[in-house]
Order: structure tokens, then C-alpha cells, then sequence
């Protein structure tokens, strides 16, 4: 889960890292008593799960109650990346001698914790030039380690003795609350040459969350979202009208990529996991349900051990109950299959021998 | 012969050739009890379970099953050990295995915290033990050995080796390569989480050098960049043997966790491009779909004779 800039830093605060003043809101009349507490001029930052904000237009500059009244709004109604706004931040307006970029991430392929480190701030990682880098196996950050930072980056005085500082609690916060990836960027040199986190990214590792109850109230879920967890499903909701179902991360994956090849827009990515039963399937059928854009559900089962009878018995309990009156397209493979199709004759929906077919009948019919 | 297949097999030397074997921890569990009764009635040599607390009984009167793997150690001189236990407790069974002197550690759960893999892999790299997973389907010789949780049918004895980051995926596309003829020398699943014990370049060090393999099969997905660093491995020991890849993802929406914990797209990190376009510069071709790996290795051997 990636947080919000605003829960970031709250975790920042806790671990004492400088911050200027902000205050986070829902609305613009909430928004107005925080306006008068933290005084012009100040930023409004919206608050999405995702980064190039700036770029879309969600950091405006706010000097006054007319712009205050016409760009909180405006912010606030913006979708980035197919996310809307969760919140509005105000931050108190600060003047910046120099940006750098600092984190803290999990590297996949070196099986360790990395520093990046950068006297370039202030744009996506993938642009920082000169960046510094240093793996630090399990997270720890030792005073020479930091010193040799500070060092490679040029910084003097003040400014040294912060990031030293800096850096070591952020090593602390990320190893305390299992983190994937802690960023500042950028993380501003003030006028006194003391630092300062102008904004703050925190990427938990979600198989950790049992040890950290603390950040429950950071999870933000659908009720969607909520049921499939609790069935043991993964399920990412998408903008086509082709809803995805299947059993395995990589078959569900692979399923929505030959959709899309086939000019299918899918609706979902839907993984019941392991083995497929008729409850499992019953439920998934049950959450798309709940998703108005579906016009069809392509079912991708590849079952070892599973019967075909099985999920065959949801479908057609589904449509008993009313549930769905979708089309389904499924290829499953497995036992039975012979009477799996006996069983879903005059039912809407077809069974197929190969995912191929299923899914050139899925987009023909749902194209129409 | 390489160390894997020392352990998984052995030599003919050895007087449990062909016959490793096999620790199960948490076999007393509806997992595991479950899955222990598929490997020994795929002919894996299930030598004991362990279940703290549970140590003095039988599983299905017959496997005995001991408190810890240390005992479980002593009394059958195991070197395979297979973990079903839930991912909560993966530390501490992981720990116990290593310490005990298990060499092959498969580990089935999903959901384990990173950092507990980190530690495990900490130690493993001591111990000179080799870890498949976590998150993973296991490993198997097909028709010999089978350490995990793969149903039998799609696995045929033979000469492709074949390496997957999802389980699903392993049995869909080692079906297709078995319909087709090509039988599989040995298949690993790596595991979908995003720090794997063994990495796919590590896989493929393993069976690299097998001298009766005739090709091989990557089948990688979205997220870090595993496959881009075999690709690169690929091309600077010349490996010439026929080999073809698989990419699940393409569609993905970037920076979503698409089921696994290490499927999702950071910025250019992780995307599929990068990964296809890195085999293309191997000289691996693609697949577009599971069903057109054996076609595209069927190309590759032909061209090679």
C-alpha cells in the first residue's frame, strides 16, 4: 500500500523528521478554518496514492482568499492516473535554497535495503542524476555510512549534520514499520542550511501488516475490495466492461493480456486463487456483480485437481439467484468438462475448449 | 551433474538414489496433510513431518512426525525440508530447517514479510543451503521427485528445463510443452514474491549445465527485474542452447500489485517492455501467449540442428 504525502509525514513527524506546517482536509469549508490557523501563503497539494502530481495541476500556489476559493476546488476535482483526490494538504509556503533527493528502498535483485541519495532533487528518480547509492543489507544506516554520504554529495555544516540526522531516521522508520520504500523529494535546503521534507512517499510491505496494527488506519478499502480480501481473493478493478476471472496471479495476468490483444477492454483483474470451489466462484461472480460496467465475465480456471462440475454449479446458482444475468465465457480446465457443459447448456454461459475461443466469443458478443 | 539434481536425485552410488528424502513441516495441517499425501502418491519419499507438539505420532500411520526438524533430521538424515506452514510462522519454521542442516529448503507460503525472507536468506547463505521460494509452486523432476504443490498431469519426464515465477502459469504452459513432446527434465518455480531465496538467474546456474538438456523455458511476469538480469547472464556466457520466454503482464496497469506481491509496474521499473526487449537482445523469442511457447521452441530446435 502506498500512503498518502499526508500519512507519510505524519510517520515522519513521529520519527522526527523536520517538516514545515501543513494541515490535511476534506473539504473546502474544513479547508477555510485551516487557511486562517496556517495564515498565505501557503501550497494546495492534493492528496492520490500516485505520483506526477505537480505536473497535473494538483501543487497550486495560494496567496490569498480568491485564489484560496478558486483553486481549492479546482484541486480537489482533479483525477490523477484514474485516482481522485483522497484529501487536500496545506503546506506553509517555504524558501528553498537547493533540492535533493533522498530514499529508502527494498532492491528486488540485490536482496537488500538501498540508499539513493542525490544533491539533484525535485523530479521522478528515474531523471536524478548523479545518484549516490549504497546497499545496507537489512536497513541499518551506521555514522561512518552516513558520513560517506554526506561526504559524496558535497554538503557542509548545518546542512551536513541534518542529513546525517535525516538519514538515520529514515533508516529507523523504514526497518520499524517494514517499509518497501521511503522517499523524500525533494528534501529542501532552507536559507539557514537546515533540511526540510517538502514531501514524503511510503510504500508498506502489505504481507507485514499483521505486525503493525498501528497502521490499520491507513487502510483505505471498497467494501469491494474489503469482501475480496477477506475470500482470499486479489482483484484490481480496471475501466473496460469485460470483467477477468481465473485462478493464479500469472494465468489471470496472462488471460487480461490476450484479452487486450484481442481488442477486449477488461473490467477487472480477478484472482480466486489457489483452488476453485463453489463458493469461491459463487463469491467472485457476486462482487462483479457489484461492478456496473461489466457486460461480460471471461472465466480462465486451470485446475489441477479441480472439478469443472463444481464451478459449473455456481454459475448456474448465480443465475438462479438472480445474481448475474451476464454472459460468461470460460474455459476450464480440469475433470468433467463433458458434464460440465451438459449442465450449462441453456445457460448463459459457454464453455470453451481453449482460452483462444472463449475470448474472440467474449469480445464479438460484447462489441454488439 | 549439478548440485540440485545431487540433492533432488543423488547418484547412483548413493543408496537412497532416486529416493531423497523429504522433510513436510506443518504436516498436520489441511495444507499440508493434504499436499503430503499428493507428493507420496506422486512417489516422493515422504521420511517425516514435523508439528511442534505432535511429535511421537504417525501421519496416515506411517510417516512419523517429530516436534522439530532437528529431530526429524536425526532420526532420517533428511536434506529436504518443504514448509506449508502459515506465513506468520515461516521465520521460525525457515530457522529451524537451516539450522538443522536441511539443504533444500522449499518454501510454500505466500504472504511472508519481505524482511523475514531477507533473514532467511541471511542464513541460508552461511549454511550453503539452497531456498525455493517463498510463494512458490515448488520444484519437481517430473516422474521422479515432486517437492511441492503442482498437480501431476501437465508434467512429463524429458529434456526441457523449465523456470517460472508463477504457479499457475508452470502448469498451463508445462501442458503445452508436454502435449506437444517436450517432456521436462526439471521444473522450478521461483515464486511471485518480490525477493526470492533462489532468482531466476540462480535457476538457471542450477540446470544450466545439465548435459542431457536440450532447451529452455522462462516464464517471467511484470515487477523487478530478474528476467532483464538472466537475459544479460544469458548473453555473457554465450549459452546457445534453444531457449524461449514467456511475459505475463503486458496489460497491466502500472503501479498495481496485480496478485503476486512482486508483480507491479514502478515508473519503467518492472514493465513487460523492458523484459521482452531484453530477451530480444539475448536472442530469446517471446511468447505471446502460453499455448505458443512449444511452437516457438519448436522453431528454435529446429534451427539449431
Amino acid at each position: 500500500m502506498q500512503l498518502l504525502e499526508f500519512q507519510a509525514k505524519e510517520l515522519f513527524r513521529e520519527y522526527g523528521i523536520n517538516l514545515l506546517p501543513s494541515i490535511s482536509s476534506t473539504s473546502i469549508e474544513e479547508g477555510r478554518i485551516h487557511a486562517k490557523k496556517l495564515g498565505y501563503p501557503f501550497v494546495i497539494k492534493i492528496q492520490v496514492p500516485v505520483g506526477g502530481r505537480g505536473k497535473a495541476g494538483g501543487i497550486q500556489k495560494c496567496h490569498n482568499d480568491d485564489e484560496f476559493e478558486l483553486k481549492y476546488p479546482q484541486v480537489f476535482g482533479l483525477t490523477i492516473k484514474g485516482e481522485k483526490a483522497r484529501a487536500i494538504l496545506l503546506e506553509k509556503m517555504a524558501d528553498i535554497k537547493k533540492e535533493l533527493y533522498l530514499s529508502i528502498f527494498l532492491n528486488r535483485s540485490k536482496r537488500c535495503y538501498t540508499i539513493i541519495a542525490s544533491a539533484e532533487g525535485g523530479v521522478e528518480i528515474e531523471s536524478v542524476k548523479n545518484q549516490i547509492i549504497k546497499e545496507i543489507g537489512m536497513g541499518d544506516v551506521s555514522d561512518e555510512l552516513a558520513q560517506e554520504v554526506v561526504k559524496e554529495m558535497g554538503l557542509e555544516g548545518r546542512t551536513a549534520d541534518d542529513f546525517v540526522d535525516t538519514l538515520k531516521k529514515l533508516s529507523k522508520l523504514t526497518i520499524e514499520k517494514e517499509a518497501e520504500l521511503v522517499e523524500i523529494n525533494p528534501l529542501a535546503i532552507m536559507q539557514d542550511g537546515s533540511l526540510m521534507a517538502l514531501d514524503g512517499k511510503f510504500v508498506t510491505d502489505d504481507n507485514s501488516n499483521f505486525r503493525h496494527p498501528e497502521m490499520d488506519k491507513y487502510q483505505e478499502k471498497t467494501e469491494i475490495e474489503e469482501r475480496a480480501e477477506k475470500s482470499g481473493f486479489s482483484l484490481v478493478e480496471l475501466d473496460g466492461d469485460i470483467a477477468v476471472v481465473g485462478n493464479g496471479a500469472g494465468l489471470v495476468m496472462s488471460t487480461l493480456d490476450m484479452l487486450a490483444d484481442n481488442g477486449g477492454k477488461p473490467a477487472c483483474f480477478l484472482d480466486v486463487g489457489g483452488g476453485a470451489t463453489t463458493e469461491s466462484v459463487y463469491e467472485a461472480l457476486t462482487l462483479i456483480s457489484k461492478m456496473k460496467r461489466v457486460k461480460g465475465i471471461l472465466v480462465n480456471l486451470y485446475g489441477g485437481i479441480v472439478k469443472t462440475t463444481v464451478v459449473a454449479e455456481a454459475f448456474l446458482k448465480a443465475y438462479e439467484d438472480n445474481l448475474i444475468d451476464l454472459p460468461v465465457f470460460s474455459r476450464l480446465k480440469g475433470t468433467e468438462s463433458e458434464k460440465a457443459k451438459e449442465m450449462l447448456k441453456d445457460s448463459r454461459t459457454k464453455i470453451f475448449d481453449s482460452i483462444e475461443e472463449a475470448i474472440n466469443a467474449a469480445v464479438m458478443e460484447i462489441k454488439n | 551433474m549439478t548440485e540440485i539434481f545431487d540433492i533432488l536425485r543423488g547418484n547412483p552410488e548413493d543408496s537412497d538414489y532416486k529416493k531423497k528424502g523429504v522433510i513436510v513441516q506443518g504436516i498436520t495441517g489441511a495444507y499440508g496433510s493434504l499436499h503430503a499425501r499428493n507428493m507420496m502418491a506422486y512417489g516422493t519419499n515422504i521420511v517425516a513431518g514435523v508439528t511442534p507438539g505432535k511429535g511421537g505420532q504417525k501421519f496416515d500411520d506411517k510417516v512419523p512426525i517429530y516436534n522439530t526438524v532437528n529431530e526429524a533430521v536425526d532420526a532420517t538424515g533428511a536434506k529436504i525440508s518443504i514448509i506449508y506452514v502459515p506465513a506468520k510462522f515461516f521465520l521460525g519454521a525457515a530457522k529451524d530447517a537451516l539450522e538443522s542442516g536441511i539443504k533444500l529448503l522449499v518454501a510454500i507460503p505466500e504472504h511472508v514479510p519481505v524482511r523475514d525472507t531477507l533473514e532467511i536468506i541471511g542464513i541460508a547463505k552461511q549454511k550453503g543451503a539452497i531456498i525455493i521460494g517463498p510463494n512458490t509452486p515448488g520444484i519437481m523432476i517430473p516422474d521422479l521427485i515432486k517437492v511441492g504443490i503442482m498437480p501431476p498431469m501437465p508434467f512429463k519426464e524429458g529434456k526441457i528445463a523449465v523456470l517460472s515465477k508463477s504457479g499457475t502459469l508452470l502448469y498451463e504452459i508445462s501442458d503445452a510443452l508436454t502435449r506437444a513432446g517436450f517432456g521436462q527434465s526439471i521444473t522450478i518455480g521461483i515464486g511471485g514474491d518480490p525477493v526470492n531465496g533462489t532468482r531466476l538467474v540462480d535457476a538457471f546456474d542450477m540446470v544450466k549445465d545439465l548435459p542431457d538438456m536440450e532447451g529452455l523455458v522462462i516464464v517471467g511476469e511484470i515487477g523487478g527485474d530478474s528476467e532483464e538480469i538472466l537475459a544479460q547472464r544469458i548473453i555473457d556466457i554465450g549459452f546457445k542452447k534453444p531457449a524461449v520466454a514467456y511475459i505475463a503482464g503486458r496489460a497491466a496497469p502500472k503501479e498495481k500489485r496485480m496478485g503476486h506481491a512482486g508483480a507491479i509496474v514502478m515508473g519503467t521499473y518492472g514493465s513487460a517492455e523492458s523484459k521482452i526487449s531484453m530477451f530480444n537482445k539475448a536472442n530469446i523469442p517471446v511468447a505471446k501467449r502460453p499455448a505458443e511457447v512449444p511452437v516457438l521452441l519448436a522453431g528454435k530446435m529446429e534451427k539449431s540442428d
